[in-house]
């Protein structure tokens, strides 16, 4: 690009608005200005329009996979009416369909699973944002929480079944419930491991944004690290946490692969939490393939079109909130 | 002028990338107007000499041995995909495949959806298996029609209940509570346990009823024949349904079964080509469970491959049907050998009979393909 050369020989008395130069060189030289800022409103529309297309793409994406969950649904809405949403009977031999002990799945494993990660992902987040934020171990700490994202989410299956459905059923033993070792709680543990990166990396980024200065006035008024923390760090960055749990629990509410191997997969309501239950998710998963009545299929289609509403209802909840700390 | 042209041409782009993705996110939406796959190009009326194949995830194995064979033979190549038997038929349907394959025959309702009638050709046999994990026990458990039904509707539910007791006499059972494992994915397996149970116990076939999925009264789902399997060897005193062929290989203890006739039967290849020896009504569409054979095992039924009565559709050409009512008489006879060595029950003389009737019924243009 030869234009900063140029733009260097050009002065203020140049500008072609003041005055032409009627000499050939000076025309020349006014020529070339308008045309290169011809060049520049172009290029600048070219990158306006792209960027609104790309973005209206998003948008129509979202909307074409609404449309086509709420059309391909129509069949079991016509047929099952609201009653799908508070019927207990999932009975594909009877076509009674029944989406409660789903969603009811669905919400206890993701929010129990998301109540037992915060402690540990605000742990990780702020001792690697506050307390040790350079240096080997707590490098190697941060790849390791960020490779636990990585994995795919069938390994954490076999490893749950393999490993922690023994030890739960143990558990149970103890407790006194019925030994089964597959269940609700089950399927929670492994989806709190696989969400606590998603947490824990956004919350120490945000912990690494805090102002010094804020802190170290703190520190100067004789405040003590955890003081700091409480009443500096955490007020200043709980919007971001909080978006980072909010995150994670997106990522709960659709897990699949990893929930399905080790949740129990029955239809009847969970009795407590260490039943086995089945989410909306791992029904869709599990039946698809061999639904073989219209009704069953859309039936199935809906309890998508109702996941993505939950997941819907429940980032406008979670916008809510965030509004409101940063708005304090 | 360089510029100038760049910038056009990044225009350009963008424009044919906003067209695509519009015709992507629209075909997204009228492809869930037409139900599953409608959208697709029509992959029959295509001259490339591959035949094509969807369904049931059970015959994978033999078909992939037998389509490799073939093709040794003939040079025939015939992809098929394990998609499942609901899946493979909705294929089928919108005529994307050559032939479907399924562990039950077509329901009513996939049946009137089906442009022209279909016929089905018995291709091979399987069983369902009963294993369970009880430490203690060595000898081999015998159960009952009943004892099935009452451990899978919750009626029954501790191993040492006088009722098992009563079937295995000498046998010291446990006081385990009993723990039923059961396929959470729809499947053909399923089908066939449910066949079953709804045969022989009134209960079962009003409480519950049959199906490739249905409301399980009592116990936990697992994904697969491996989720199943897997269930049960973890859980002391748990009792699952299995792929025969998959119990086999994978030496997991299972149960004998009694059957019509009152004897108690190991599920093995013999037994299941026994139990499909008997008579079979001319359009083969007959469960096997619960059979009148002696020597037959209870739990078994075929699986079938289901092609167009009629071959000339769209614009298939009479050298296609032919080779592949040539390749599915090859199955059902020379094509059965492979079956033994891969715990595939071999198909009875009756059943190849009336399999041999029922190909020489397809037509093309009205007129019999095969001499």
């Amino acid at each position: 690009m030869d234009t900063s050369v140029k733009n260097a020989g050009i002065t203020r008395s140049d500008l072609p608005l003041r005055v032409i130069h009627s000499t050939p060189e000076g025309i020349a030289k006014a020529k070339n200005r308008i045309r290169r800022s011809f060049r520049q409103i172009r290029t600048e529309n070219v990158f306006r329009q792209t960027l609104v297309i790309v973005g209206l793409l998003m948008v129509i994406l979202v909307l074409g996979i609404l449309l086509t969950l709420v059309v391909q649904s129509l069949p079991s809405l016509k047929t099952l009416g609201p009653k799908y949403l508070w019927g207990k009977v999932w009975d594909p031999v009877q076509d009674v369909y029944g989406a409660l002990p789903f969603l009811v799945g669905t919400l206890l494993s993701s929010f129990l699973a998301l109540i037992i990660s915060i402690p540990f992902s605000l742990a990780v987040a702020i001792w690697l944002g506050e307390y040790y934020p350079k240096g080997w171990l707590p490098n190697f700490l941060k790849n390791a929480v960020e490779l636990i994202a990585a994995v795919p989410s069938v390994i954490y299956g076999f490893w749950g079944l393999a490993v922690l459905v023994p030890i739960v059923r143990n558990l149970e033993i103890r407790l006194g419930v019925s030994p089964i070792g597959q269940g609700i709680f089950t399927s929670s543990l492994i989806l709190a491991i696989m969400i606590i990166p998603y947490a824990a990396s956004l919350g120490r980024s945000m912990i690494q944004l805090v102002p010094s200065q804020l802190k170290e006035a703190a520190f100067g008024l004789g405040a003590t690290r955890w003081e700091v923390i409480r009443s500096v760090v955490l007020p200043y960055t709980k919007s971001g946490l909080f978006a980072g749990i909010l995150l994670s629990l997106g990522r709960a509410l659709g897990e699949t692969m990893a929930v399905t191997m080790v949740i129990g997969n029955t239809s009847l309501m969970p009795k407590n939490i260490f039943a086995p239950g089945n989410t909306m998710a791992s029904v869709i998963a599990n039946e698809f393939t061999e639904a073989d009545k219209p009704v069953y299929v859309s039936a199935l289609i809906e309890l998508g079109l109702v996941l993505f509403l939950v997941t819907v209802v429940i980032n406008l909840i979670g916008k809510k909130i965030i509004d409101r700390f940063t708005h304090d | 002028m360089k510029k100038n042209l760049l910038s056009f041409r990044s225009t350009l782009t963008v424009a044919a990338l906003f067209i695509a993705s519009m015709v992507t996110a629209l075909s997204l939406v009228s492809c869930g107007g037409g139900g599953s796959g409608a959208s697709g190009t029509d992959s029959t009326g295509s001259s490339d000499d591959a035949l094509l194949g969807a369904g049931s995830s059970f015959d994978y194995i033999l078909f992939s041995k037998q389509f490799s064979e073939y093709n040794k033979a003939n040079g025939l190549k015939v992809n098929y995909q394990s998609v499942g038997s609901g899946a493979g038929i909705s294929q089928l349907t919108n005529k994307t495949v050559d032939f479907g394959a399924s562990d039950a025959t077509m329901n009513g309702k996939q049946d009137s959806a089906l442009s022209s009638p279909a016929i089905h050709i018995p291709i091979t046999a399987g069983a369902v298996a009963l294993s369970y994990n009880l430490p203690d026990v060595k000898d081999t458990l015998n159960l009952t029609p009943d004892l099935i039904a009452g451990m899978f509707l919750g009626t029954i539910t501790k191993w040492n209940d006088p009722k098992i007791a009563a079937a295995n006499k000498g046998v010291k059972l446990p006081a385990t509570a009993i723990l039923i494992a059961h396929r959470s994915d729809g499947s053909g397996t399923t089908n066939i346990f449910t066949t079953y149970l709804a045969k022989v116990s009134a209960d079962w076939n009003t409480k519950v009823g049959k199906g490739s999925a249905v409301n399980w009264p009592t116990g936990i789902g697992g994904k697969g024949s491996e989720g199943v399997s897997g269930t049960v060897k973890q859980t002391p005193g748990a009792i699952g349904y299995v792929e025969m062929s998959y119990a086999i290989q994978n030496k997991i203890p299972f149960a004998r079964v009694q059957n019509k006739a009152g004897n108690f039967i190991t599920p093995t290849i013999a037994s299941v080509t026994a139990a499909a020896n008997v008579q079979i009504p001319p359009d083969s569409k007959v469960s096997l469970t619960n059979t009148d054979a002696p020597d037959g095992y209870p739990i078994s039924g075929f699986s079938w491959v289901i092609i167009y009565k009629e071959q000339k559709y769209n614009d298939r050409s009479l050298d296609r049907a032919t080779k592949l009512l040539k390749l599915l008489s090859w199955m059902i006879h020379d094509g059965q050998q492979y079956s033994g060595a891969l715990n595939y029950a071999p198909l009875s003389p009756a059943a190849v009979n009336v399999g041999d009737a029922i190909l020489k019924s397809a037509t093309y243009d009205g007129k019999p393909i095969l001499p």
